[in-house]
C-alpha cells in the first residue's frame, strides 16, 4: 500500500557533498489549512520523504460526547467539520435514528436534503477558493467563493440562527421550520448559481497556469485509492463510481435525477479532484432544483420521545458528506449516554495517502496536494 | 483628518492654530501621531488555529472588508505582524507554538483573543487536551467572545483595539522601556503543559470554590 521513495542517491561530485535537508512546515504555515505539520525531507526541490504529523486539534470530541446525553452532542458534531455543519448533523442525526424507530416527515427528509446539498456548495466553492489561493492566486478567486459563501450562509442564517454552527438537526426531523419566504429565497439563489458557476470555470478551468500546476501533480491510482478506503471527490476523481447517495440511497436521494461525475482513467491528478468538484456543484444545483420544487408541506420533527434512552445496540449512519463518507458509530448501553462513539472522518482517512502522492515531487506541488485532498484539521484530529 | 483631531488635547486657542496652520505649522503631540498612525495600520498574522479562524478569514473578505480599518495586510510571518488573532481552539499541544510565534512578534504587538475557547476553552472545556485560555501564557488585550463570533464582531474588536492603542502613551510603550516581550515557552510534556501558567500574566482566581482545572472525569471511574 505504500510507495516507495524514488531511487535516491546522494549527488556526490568531486569534492561536493550534497545532503537532504530536513524541513518542518506547519503547525502554523498558510497553506496547510490549518494546525497541520509535514515533516519533509528535501533533497533539492524534490521531496523524497514525508511525514504528516497532527494532534494539533485534538479536542476529544469522541470522550466528550460519551459523557453526556445523545442529543447534546449535536452541537459538537457543527465543529468537527466547520465548513460542513449541516451535513455533519446529519451524519449523526442518522445514526442516532437507527437506535430508535422514528418516521422522519417528508417535509423534514426535503429540507435536509436542500440544506445538505447547499452545505456541499459552499464546500466545494470555498475549497476551489483556497485551493487556487495554494496555487499562488492569493485573494480575488477565494473573494469570489466567499462571496457566493455568504449568500448560502445568510439562508442558514435565517433557518437555523447561526452563520456556520447551526446545530439545526434533530432526531426524528429537523429543528424547526423555515421560516416564511425562505423557500422563495433558496429558489432564487439556486437559479443564480448557476451563472456563477459559469464565470468560475471560464475564469479557472481553462487557465494556463492551472493546468500546468495541476495536470500530472499528485497522482492517485484507483488501486491506491480504493486499497486506502478513500471516499468522496477524490475517489471519483480516480475514476470509481462510487456516491452513498446512489449506494445507499438514504434520505429521499433516490427520488432525484441526478449524475455522479467521475473520471474514465486509472489515476486521478489535483486537476481531476478539483474539476470533479466544479462538475459536483452543478449536479448538487440540479438536485436543489428539483427538491425546491417537490417539497410539501407538514410537520417537521416526528414522533420521538423527550427522553432519548434507545436500548443496547450499535448503530453505524454513513453519508455522502462533501469531503466523503462521514460515518458515525453508536453502541448504546441503555442509558441516556453513548457507551461508545465514534467517529469515521473522511478528512483524516483521505489525507492517509498524501505520502504516496507526494513523494517525488516538487515541494510546492506538496501544497496543492495537500489543497486537493480538502482537509479540516477539526475532523482530522477531532 | 481634520487639524482639529491633530490638535487633540493640545492647549491651544483657535486663532493661535488658525494663524499657525496659514503658517504651514501644525502643532500636535507624538503620542497622538503615533497611536494615530499604530491604529490606522494594525497587521495582522495570518494564523488560523480552528473554526474561529474561518470567520476571520469571512472578516477579511469583500462583504465585511476589514481593510477599512487598515488591517487587511495579513502577515503570514510573525515578523511584519502586528496583531495575533488566536482564532480558535488552543490544545495543549498547540500552545507552546502559540507562544513561541507570540515572541517572534516585533514590538509593539497586540493579541486578541477570538471565540470562547480562546478565551477560556469554550464548548471544549471539559476537554483533557484544551488549554483554558490562551491568557494563561500571553497578556491579551481584547476578548472577543462567540462560539464563533461574527465577522462584524472580528471588526468591533479591532475598533476596541484601536481605542486601547489611542490612549497609549509613548512613555511606557513596552517597545521602549522594555524591549520586545518575550514569555517562556511551556513544555508539552505528552499529557500537560509544564508549567501550567505563566505567572506574570495570569495567576488563578482567588474565589476558594473555584477550580477552574478540575480535570474532565471519565465514564468509568464514575461508575466504579
Ligand atoms: S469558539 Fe466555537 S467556533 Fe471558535 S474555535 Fe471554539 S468551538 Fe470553534
Amino acid at each position: 500500500m505504500t510507495t516507495a521513495a524514488p531511487n535516491y542517491e546522494l549527488l556526490q561530485q568531486e569534492g561536493l557533498e550534497t545532503s537532504l535537508l530536513e524541513i518542518s512546515m506547519g503547525p502554523h504555515h498558510p497553506s496547510t489549512h490549518g494546525v497541520f505539520r509535514m515533516d519533509v525531507k528535501l533533497d533539492g526541490e524534490t521531496v523524497v520523504e514525508l511525514r504528516p504529523v497532527f494532534g494539533y486539534l485534538h479536542r476529544n470530541h469522541e470522550k466528550l460526547a460519551e459523557n453526556m446525553t445523545y442529543l447534546s452532542s449535536m452541537p459538537f458534531t457543527d465543529r468537527l467539520d466547520y465548513f460542513n455543519s449541516m451535513t455533519n448533523n446529519w451524519a449523526y442525526a442518522l445514526a442516532a435514528e437507527k437506535l430508535i424507530e422514528v418516521e422522519v416527515p417528508e417535509r423534514a427528509e426535503y429540507l435536509r436534503v436542500i440544506m445538505a446539498e447547499l452545505t456541499r456548495l459552499v464546500n466545494h466553492v470555498t475549497l476551489v477558493g483556497f485551493f487556487v489561493n495554494d496555487l499562488g492566486a492569493l485573494g480575488t478567486p477565494l473573494m469570489y467563493a466567499f462571496r457566493e459563501r455568504e449568500k448560502i450562509l445568510d439562508l442558514f442564517e435565517q433557518a437555523s440562527g447561526a452563520r456556520m454552527m447551526c446545530n439545526y438537526f434533530r432526531f426524528g426531523g429537523l429543528r424547526n421550520d423555515v421560516p416564511e419566504g425562505w423557500l422563495d429565497r433558496t429558489r432564487e439563489l439556486v437559479d443564480r448559481f448557476p451563472a456563477f458557476l459559469d464565470e468560475y470555470e471560464q475564469l479557472l478551468c481553462e487557465n494556463e497556469i492551472i493546468l500546468s500546476r495541476t495536470q500530472g501533480v499528485g497522482n492517485l491510482s484507483r488501486e491506491l485509492a480504493v486499497n486506502a478506503g478513500i471516499t468522496g471527490p477524490m475517489l471519483r476523481a480516480s475514476g470509481v463510481n462510487y456516491d452513498l447517495r446512489k449506494v445507499d440511497a438514504y434520505g429521499i436521494y433516490d427520488r432525484f435525477k441526478f449524475r455522479v461525475p467521475y473520471t474514465d482513467g486509472d489515476t486521478g491528478d489535483c486537476y481531476d479532484r478539483f474539476m470533479i468538484r466544479m462538475l459536483e456543484m452543478r449536479e448538487s444545483v440540479a438536485i436543489l432544483k428539483q427538491a425546491l420544487a417537490d417539497i410539501p408541506e407538514g410537520d417537521i420533527i416526528g414522533k420521538v420521545s423527550k427522553v432519548f434512552k434507545p436500548k443496547p445496540a450499535e448503530a453505524y449512519g454513513r453519508i455522502e458528506g462533501p469531503k466523503g463518507e462521514l460515518g458515525f458509530y453508536l453502541i448504546a448501553d441503555g442509558t441516556t449516554k453513548p457507551y461508545r462513539y465514534r467517529v469515521r472522518p473522511p478528512s483524516l482517512i483521505n489525507l492517509t495517502v498524501l505520502r504516496d502522492m507526494c513523494l517525488g515531487g516538487k515541494i510546492a506541488d506538496a501544497c496543492i496536494i495537500l489543497g486537493s485532498i480538502d482537509i479540516v484539521l477539526g475532523e482530522v484530529d477531532r | 483628518m481634520t487639524t482639529e483631531n491633530l490638535n487633540a488635547g493640545m492647549d491651544l486657542d483657535d486663532t493661535t492654530r488658525s494663524e499657525l496652520e496659514r503658517a504651514g505649522v501644525i502643532v500636535s503631540k507624538v503620542d497622538f501621531l503615533y497611536n494615530w498612525a499604530r491604529g490606522g495600520s494594525v497587521w495582522p498574522l495570518t494564523f488560523g488555529l480552528a473554526c474561529c479562524a474561518i470567520e476571520m478569514i469571512a472578516s477579511a473578505t469583500s462583504r465585511f472588508d476589514i481593510s477599512r480599518f487598515g488591517s487587511e495586510v495579513f502577515r503570514p510571518t510573525p515578523r511584519q505582524a502586528d496583531l495575533m488573532i488566536v482564532s480558535g481552539t488552543v490544545t495543549k499541544k498547540m500552545a507552546p507554538q502559540v507562544v513561541r510565534i507570540y515572541n517572534q512578534m516585533p514590538e509593539p504587538k497586540w493579541v486578541i483573543a477570538m471565540g470562547a475557547c480562546a478565551i477560556s476553552g469554550g464548548p471544549f472545556k471539559q476537554g483533557y487536551n484544551v488549554l483554558k485560555g490562551i491568557d494563561r501564557y500571553i497578556p491579551v488585550d481584547v476578548y472577543l467572545p462567540g462560539c464563533p463570533p461574527r465577522p462584524e464582531a472580528v471588526l468591533q474588536s479591532l475598533n476596541y483595539l484601536q481605542e486601547k492603542i489611542r490612549g497609549m502613551k509613548i512613555e511606557d510603550d513596552p517597545a521602549f522601556t522594555k524591549g520586545r516581550r518575550q514569555y517562556p515557552v511551556p513544555r508539552f510534556t505528552g499529557t500537560d503543559l509544564e508549567p501550567p501558567f505563566n505567572p506574570e500574566v495570569w495567576s488563578p482566581p482567588e474565589n476558594p470554590n473555584a477550580q477552574p482545572d478540575e480535570p474532565c472525569e471519565s465514564k468509568e471511574e464514575a461508575s466504579v
